[in-house]
């Protein structure tokens, strides 16, 4: 892959990062509520701590799969077509029924962890950075034998922590900085106003990611 | 579903207080001997307009027989609750139970609520089949679904099986079922609220339908048969944590007031009479080191009064008691509406000192004995019951009849329904304003009152109030 091909992907990793981190459906807001109710900015970053490893195992769950699945050289290209397809029916079907599980309703404030970790899994939050995972696994050679696929599963399972972890900085970053500007500047009514109904962005997100890795797929297949 | 959060959804209670002040108020009729079917009526509040203080329109049910009694929103300030953090529900649909009938009606108030119309009728048996559950009465919004307590159980006569709580789908109005996990020993119900960062919910008591549809049972109250505990929930487990009893001359705990502010760990319920010496009582509740706590704060002594000025029910006792039949708290957690519907008397108590409520100033209108007109010369039948806060704090009103048959077994000659409003002043004080007066169409009679946008008994909050 050349380097300007595996920048850009990083790229995406981050930006995904800061988008999930701004969405209010993410987390942000539990931290500025936490901020206020405790009357204190540690309690502030505190409540950042469970959001973001909630986040990362979210990602975890969706990446390390297929970190293993890579091992199956042969199979390469239809298992990342096919995770594409999986980005894009996930999409479409956020689109067509964009509420929630009532299970989510049933997490309690105190378990912020389990919370962040729940809605990101809803919302396919770790399928959104699938296919940039994937165009980064390092492909191996064909006839490399065993030895050579051990490594490779290592490696994979080295990028998807390493990606998961990218991701997540970035995410907890910008929802960190934005919560930390409403509980100190701009006040509890920026809560509200902030809030736009990104369902249909969202989805929409989801399928353009799997669309966009799907015809790269595609296209290197002839 | 809309782009962005309804206007009318606050994120703190202090946030509603600045909101645009409200232009209508809605208002439930009922038909009290059952001859005509109950309606709703939008109330025009907008100081300065043409039809101040009168009914602009009404929403006529097509049933007989419900008996509206409380009535609430279908998504309010609580769909801020970071937890959901998709606020994409529009404050839109008033639901409203028939305390008898157990019908649910859905009336949509878009594009006006001068246009409110009949959205969707949810038949009793399917209240029946999918809760086990009869005689709809209060109702939340809850950042998940619309709550709705119920005071009776299954069977005709409501007590196979206890009372308790059911979900509504917000959006849909489907009847998604039970809350209640684990009970405890909850086997009467009322009132509830909550506080929804905390996690906990407060339920109240009165009484089971055979001891409240043909009337106040004497027999029943001289016996300490009505409700008289508070039970303590974990609101996201579903489940009674802790029952307290607060004495079983206490009769009758109904309204539930928590603080709005999601800070204060406290709030309010009232009693409405004391068997042993006919008061009313107002009591504070708090957590404290994981525990709930009450005590008795404030009491209302009963009014003596000549035979002749009593209704038979009365007679025997030769006094009035105040009936605290409900409590309102505004929005800023300072002052605390009590009704006392028996003497004719509306009393606000300054509770900035939760647990030393200090009355602040009080208005007298009708009452058994005294039976007060207004000051501007009209008379009030019944007392001030059903009372709503304004969001800034500054107006309050309130109706005058409590429950179709025990209004008769109180107020014999009748209760016209009647809507009036009191100024209150920068630091208390309480005047009732002169140029507001709605009468009702004959026949009918006056419960509770929901304000435009939201008031101080349905609003609940996720993020604390920051004062400068």
């Amino acid at each position: 892959m050349s380097e300007a091909g595996s920048a850009a992907l990083w790229l995406g990793i981050v930006a995904s990062g800061l988008y999930h981190g701004i969405n209010p459906g993410m987390g942000w807001p539990l931290a500025v509520a936490a901020g206020l109710m405790e009357k204190s900015p540690r309690a502030l970053f505190g409540a950042l701590l469970p959001l973001s490893v909630g986040h990362l195992l979210a990602m975890l769950l969706v990446l390390l799969p297929f970190a293993l699945l890579m091992v199956l050289v042969e199979w390469q290209r239809q298992i990342q077509a096919g995770a594409s397809l999986l980005v894009i029916a996930f999409g479409l079907a956020r689109l067509l029924n964009p509420r929630h599980p009532r299970a989510l309703a049933r997490i309690p404030p105190t378990q912020l962890g389990l919370w962040s970790f729940a809605v990101a899994i809803a919302h396919g939050a770790g399928l959104m950075i699938l296919p940039f995972y994937l165009g980064l696994c390092q492909p191996p050679g064909i006839h490399d034998g065993h030895a050579a696929a051990a490594g490779v599963v290592n490696q994979n399972l080295a990028m998807a922590l390493l990606v998961a972890l990218v991701h997540t900085a970035a995410m907890i970053t910008a929802g960190g900085c934005l919560a930390w500007l409403v509980y100190r500047y701009l006040g509890v009514r920026f809560v509200a106003q902030s809030w736009f109904n990104l369902d249909t962005v969202w989805a929409l997100s989801l399928v353009l990611v799997g669309a966009v890795a799907l015809t790269i797929n595609l296209a290197g297949w002839h | 579903m809309t782009m962005r959060p309804d206007p009318t959804f606050h994120a703190s209670p202090k946030l509603a207080m600045e909101a645009p002040p409200e232009s209508f108020a809605y208002t439930l009729l009922l038909s009290p001997d059952f001859s005509k079917p109950d309606a709703l009526a939008v109330i025009d509040v907008k100081p300065g307009s043409k039809t101040y203080s009168q009914i602009v329109h009404t929403v006529t049910m097509p049933n007989k027989g419900d008996e509206f009694h409380h009535f609430g929103w279908n998504a309010c300030s609580s769909a801020l609750s970071p937890l959901t953090g998709h606020a994409f529900v529009e404050r839109r649909y008033l639901i409203i139970p028939g305390l008898r009938s157990s019908r649910i009606y859905i009336v949509d108030t878009k594009p006006d609520p001068t246009q409110a119309k009949i959205h969707k009728i949810i038949e009793p048996e399917e209240v029946f089949d999918k809760t086990g559950y009869s005689r709809p009465h209060t109702i939340h919004c809850g950042p998940d679904g619309i709550y709705v307590s119920t005071l009776g159980g299954g069977g005709k006569d409501g007590t196979k099986g206890p009372p308790g709580v059911f979900i509504m789908d917000c959006e849909t109005f489907d009847v998604l079922g039970r809350w209640e996990i684990d009970r405890g020993p909850q086997t009467l119900h009322y009132d509830f609220w909550w506080n929804l960062p905390r996690d906990y919910m407060v339920s109240s008591e009165w009484a089971l339908p055979p001891q409240f549809e043909n009337g106040i049972v004497p027999e029943d109250l001289l016996g300490n048969k009505y409700g008289h505990r508070l039970h303590f929930w974990d609101l996201r487990a579903r489940r009674n944590v802790q029952t307290i009893d607060l004495g079983a001359n206490h009769q009758m705990a109904l309204e539930v007031r928590p603080a709005h502010d999601p800070v204060r760990e406290y709030g309010f319920v009232g009693v409405v009479v004391d068997t042993t010496n006919l008061e009313g009582s107002i009591w504070t509740w708090w957590r404290e080191g994981g525990k709930f706590h009450i005590e008795k704060t404030a009491t209302i002594p009963a009014e003596p009064a000549p035979k002749e000025k009593l209704p038979p029910l009365l007679q025997g006792f030769g006094a009035v008691p105040p009936l605290v039949t409900d409590i309102d708290l505004s929005m800023d957690d300072r002052f605390l509406y009590v009704s006392c519907w028996g003497t004719g008397e509306m009393r606000q108590y300054d509770v900035s000192d939760p647990r030393k409520p200090k009355l602040a100033g009080s208005v007298h209108i009708g009452g058994i004995a005294r039976r007060t007109p207004h000051p501007n010369g009209k008379a009030f039948t019944g007392g001030p019951q059903m009372v709503e806060i304004s969001r800034d704090g500054k107006r309050v009103y309130w109706t005058n009849s409590l429950y179709s048959s025990w209004d008769d077994q109180f107020y014999p000659d009748g209760v016209p329904g009647a809507k009036v409003m009191a100024n209150v002043g920068p630091n208390g004080g309480l005047e009732l304003a002169r140029d507001y007066f709605v009468s009702f169409p004959d026949g009918y009679r006056a419960h509770q009152i929901r304000l435009e946008g939201g008031d101080c008994s349905t609003d609940s909050f996720c993020y604390p109030s920051v004062w400068n």
